[in-house]
């Protein structure tokens, strides 16, 4: 039974719950509510929720674990028959493109009875490409493959429902005139409340579990001593690379330097001039069209720097200066980066200037010193903190900023320090060797892994030291 | 302005004894104090001017994509060529292959040069050929299956000109690099102007940009954004259908139920954290959990939503928890005064009252997920899909496109068509999100309450 139909027998039910869970409860106080110890609805709400709820959580995790389970036995199955030098997991991948196939060819015994090559045509027939002909071992596997999904959805579909009708006929059970429908409701809302607060908390788990997982496996294919101190980077994947992250961490800081050097001085001092200088009427209209750099999708500023700022910056700077002829460049990538980052800067350096206490002002301005004056050596001083943690942040963004760089700096890892050169970068490497088809066992995929460890350390470091340093100098005016 | 930092001892050195006088240094001071200000003023302007640049050198390459050049050609449907066996049944007319319907077309094309006495010199019939899309064929062979009565008669039909002749309509080609471009002829160039003179060619609207799927890399001029949008807009469905109920409830319980102590903490910080986390992160998770270890299909709309999903909760969580707060405490006094539950006091009066406000950071989070691509690229959404996918909920777990990552990957084909299409496809993409902040700013200008 599809996921579709399940969700709506379960929905079903619980709809069916509530009505029937209302009506007991009306009819066990003799048609009078003010018997009941709750609202009518509380009743039959107790009994939806424990109908669907549970029985949902089911779903999701048999959904969840089958393929697992069912890979791991096949899999564990076809092992034995392996040639040593084949890969599993493309194995894997063609048993499972088979296995979805068979319905369309025929029966299980049809296929079994098919030559190697007869199947891999009749395959081609349906649309389905195979990785190469397939081994009598591999269409078993299949067909296994298929008997145990289809075993499993059988399973799951029988179980869910049973498990709705028990948890429907477990809360019928518990209606009594003096029964707690309320408390009991709100209990069972409250820890839906806290599951759900819990996700984001299971997302970072996800996130470190799953790279420092996939990194330790790197590792041990190739030395991370290698990894940290080489400083040169060449994929090859027949094997025998160099995987240095130097390089790559250089371009990343190259790129964020020079976009900290656009945004920087643009985004402060445009705050500054919103917060002090401008007219109310000015700032209303000012203010949410530079926000609008930050709402265009970063593959905007990827296309504008690869059709716009690329050919422009070769053509009028590189080429006359002798500094290279190629149109993705550090330079380009960090000045496209530098606008999209121009915003970070001056919003949250405009909100903290504006936290800067008014008597400071006054005070300054009372002396005599222009308005300039006051900012430069008043407010600014005082907002140092804060403008800090705005610039850290901001850095953060542009360090893990992925679509200008993939678009706009190039791919060739170089330590060098030409700006006009293409050089590339630690988000660039992650998309380039996870993206297309990959192969979870080589340490050229697998490195990806430990790029994206490295990524997460320096920008989770950027961010906490930045609102640390927000923070604190919030309350400091506070 | 009187300069009061200086010594009373140093007073009597002023040049001049009067204050409606500047001397040197006041005006050294409103100098610096006019300069500042000037600074400030350029930089805001320079902010915004990037912004006008980045629209308009976006808007200028890909306004374009909406226009395609057609070739009206009249062309006679031989049955006996097209229907071999005569019964007008669509299963043994699909027998004749697209190749078939290329000569049909290239003949007309042929006959209709000739009938208007066009006549170019050093232009053969390969030349001809060659000025339709490799794609025409296709077309009007999906046109005569659906429609097998259309046999035997003369059509008018619209057959999309290459890419190298759409693109000499749009200043993209010119005589001059005709002469050096293997795929286009000069000869073929003034074919297509003498056609034009004849009103066989015209340039209109191109509805097939936004309804047709992705073309292979030789035909720019059939690429088309439907699977696209139809995936982006399945992604969008799983994102609101998950992290509406999800950040709305977690939100509540932070706002107004969780204690103050480190637990909480650890989850705020941690809401924090991930709202900064890099998106491309997301991306791997999504390749370690969905794909790897619950081996949900590559390239697939739930896995794309999925990983939105995790990375658009912090977004929501922030703004939702933000709405929550502004309702004023007396709304929940009064509501517990008359013996409301705290659950109900939320559910039956805040909530309501800050729906506007968690609706806008809703929509605001739905549209930065729209155009967020990096995640989706390491979950193979980056795979070349001509098959729409089907309806929901099974849809969801074909293969299908995102607008972002179409842009994306038509930026790493050869054929200059295509970078019109993307600039093209980013103006749908800003349109989208354009309306969606649009209602998020209309929904807080009319429904937010100031208390």
């Amino acid at each position: 039974m599809s996921i579709g139909i399940l969700s709506s027998i379960l929905l079903a039910l619980a709809a069916a719950g509530y009505f029937i869970g209302r009506a007991r409860a009306v009819s066990a106080a003799g048609g009078d509510t003010r018997k009941l110890h709750s609202l009518a609805g509380f009743y039959g709400q107790s009994v939806a929720l424990f109908t669907a709820v549970p029985a949902f959580l089911l779903m999701a995790a048999w959904l969840f674990i089958q393929p697992i389970l069912i890979e791991s036995r096949v899999s564990g199955q076809l092992q034995q028959t392996l040639a040593p030098d084949a890969s599993l997991s493309l194995v894997m991948a063609d048993v499972r493109r088979l296995a979805n196939a068979i319905d369309s060819i025929g029966t299980a015994d049809e296929v079994a009875a098919l030559s190697p090559e007869a199947l891999t045509a009749r395959l081609g027939e349906q649309g389905v490409a195979m990785g190469g002909d397939m081994s009598v071992a591999q269409v078993a596997a299949a067909n296994e493959y298929r008997l145990l999904s289809n075993q499993s959805r059988t399973g799951m579909t029988v179980a869910t429902i049973a498990l709705a009708l028990a948890g429907l006929a477990f809360a019928l059970r518990r209606i009594r005139i003096d029964f707690r429908a309320r408390n009991v409701t709100e209990q069972f809302v409250m820890v839906l409340m806290i599951a759900a607060s819990l996700i984001a908390v299971l997302t970072t788990a996800g996130i470190v579990v799953s790279l420092l997982f996939e990194t330790i496996h790197f590792f041990k294919l190739y030395p991370a001593s290698d990894f940290f101190l080489s400083t040169t980077w060449s994929p090859k994947f027949g094997g025998g690379s160099d995987l240095g992250i130097w390089p790559l961490l250089w371009g990343t800081l190259y790129v964020s330097l020079i976009a900290l050097i656009v945004a920087v001085p643009v985004g402060l001092m445009s705050a500054i001039y919103l917060a002090e200088y401008a007219s109310p009427r000015v700032r209303t209209w000012v203010k949410p069209a530079i926000e609008i750099l930050a709402g265009i999708p970063t593959i905007v500023y990827g296309l504008f720097a690869l059709i716009t700022v690329g050919p422009l910056l070769r053509d009028y700077f590189a080429l006359p200066l002798g500094l290279g002829n190629s149109s993705s460049s550090v330079m380009t990538a960090g000045l496209v980066m530098g606008i999209m980052v121009i915003p970070f800067v001056s919003s949250l350096s405009d909100d903290i200037i504006n936290a800067v206490p008014q008597s400071l002002r006054d005070g300054s301005l009372g002396l005599g010193a222009t308005p300039s004056e006051t900012v430069r050596q008043v407010v600014l001083p005082a907002a140092l903190p804060g403008i800090v943690g705005a610039i850290l942040l901001a850095a953060s963004r542009a360090i893990g900023e992925t679509m200008i760089v993939v678009m706009g700096a190039g791919a060739a890892a170089k330590l060098s320090l030409n700006p006009f050169e293409a050089m590339t970068t630690v988000t660039v490497k992650i998309v380039s060797q996870l993206t297309g088809d990959t192969e979870f066992a080589s340490p050229e995929t697998l490195v990806a892994f430990a790029l994206g460890l490295t990524l997460f350390v320096i920008t989770l470091a950027l961010n906490i030291l930045a609102l640390w340093i927000v923070r604190r100098y919030r309350e400091q005016y506070e | 302005m009187t300069d009061l930092s200086a010594s009373p001892a140093a007073a009597p050195v002023r040049a001049s004894s009067s204050l409606l006088t500047l001397d040197a240094r006041v005006r050294r001071r409103n100098a610096a104090e006019a300069r500042f200000r000037g600074y400030g003023f350029a930089a805001i302007l320079l902010a915004l001017l990037a912004l006008v640049w980045l629209l308009y050198s976006i808007f200028s390459a890909g306004l374009p994509a909406f226009r395609q050049t057609v070739i009206q050609i009249p062309v006679t449907l031989d049955a006996a060529q097209l229907d071999k066996a005569g019964n007008r049944n669509p299963d043994e007319m699909a027998k004749a292959s697209t190749v078939t319907y290329g000569k049909v077309l290239s003949e007309a094309l042929k006959a209709a040069v000739a009938q208007n006495g066009i006549v170019i010199e050093g232009l053969d019939d390969k030349e001809i050929a060659g000025m339709l899309s490799q794609e025409a064929p296709a077309m009007l062979r999906r046109d005569v299956l659906a429609n097998p009565a259309l046999l035997g008669q003369t059509i008018t039909f619209q057959a999309y000109a290459t890419g190298r002749v759409d693109g000499y309509y749009k200043g993209r080609v010119t005589l001059d690099s005709a002469t050096r471009d293997s795929n286009v002829t000069p000869e073929q160039l003034h074919l297509a102007d003498a056609l034009k003179e004849k009103g066989l060619l015209s340039t209109s609207f191109n509805s097939g940009f936004l309804t047709m799927p992705d073309a292979s890399d030789k035909r720019p001029e059939a690429a088309g954004l439907g699977i696209a949008i139809l995936g982006s807009a399945y992604m969008m469905v799983v994102v609101l259908v998950l992290s509406l109920p999800i950040g709305v409830a977690a939100s509540i319980y932070l706002e107004e139920f969780a204690p103050k102590n480190r637990w909480t903490d650890l989850i705020e910080v941690n809401i924090a954290n991930l709202a900064a986390v890099p998106s491309i992160v997301f991306g791997i998770l999504g390749l370690a959990i969905f794909i790897n270890m619950a081996g949900l299909p590559q390239s697939a709309p739930i896995v794309g939503g999925l990983v939105l999903t995790l990375m658009t909760l912090p977004r929501i969580i922030i703004p939702t928890r933000a709405a929550l707060k502004a309702v004023p405490p007396s709304i929940r006094d009064a509501a517990l005064g008359v013996g409301a539950s705290k659950m109900q006091s939320i559910f039956h009066h805040v909530l309501p009252l800050a729906a506007p406000g968690i609706l806008t950071g809703m929509i605001i989070g739905l549209a930065q997920a729209l155009g967020e691509t990096a995640p989706l690229l390491l979950i193979g959404m980056v795979a070349f899909v001509r098959e729409f996918p089907a309806a929901p909920p099974s849809g969801l777990f074909d293969p299908a496109a995102a607008l972002p990552v179409q842009v994306y990957n038509w930026t790493q084909r050869g054929d200059p068509g295509f970078v019109e299409r993307a600039s093209g496809a980013i103006i749908v993409l800003l349109v989208f999100l354009l309306i969606m902040n649009t209602l998020a700013i209309i929904l807080r200008r009319r429904f937010e309450r100031r208390w």
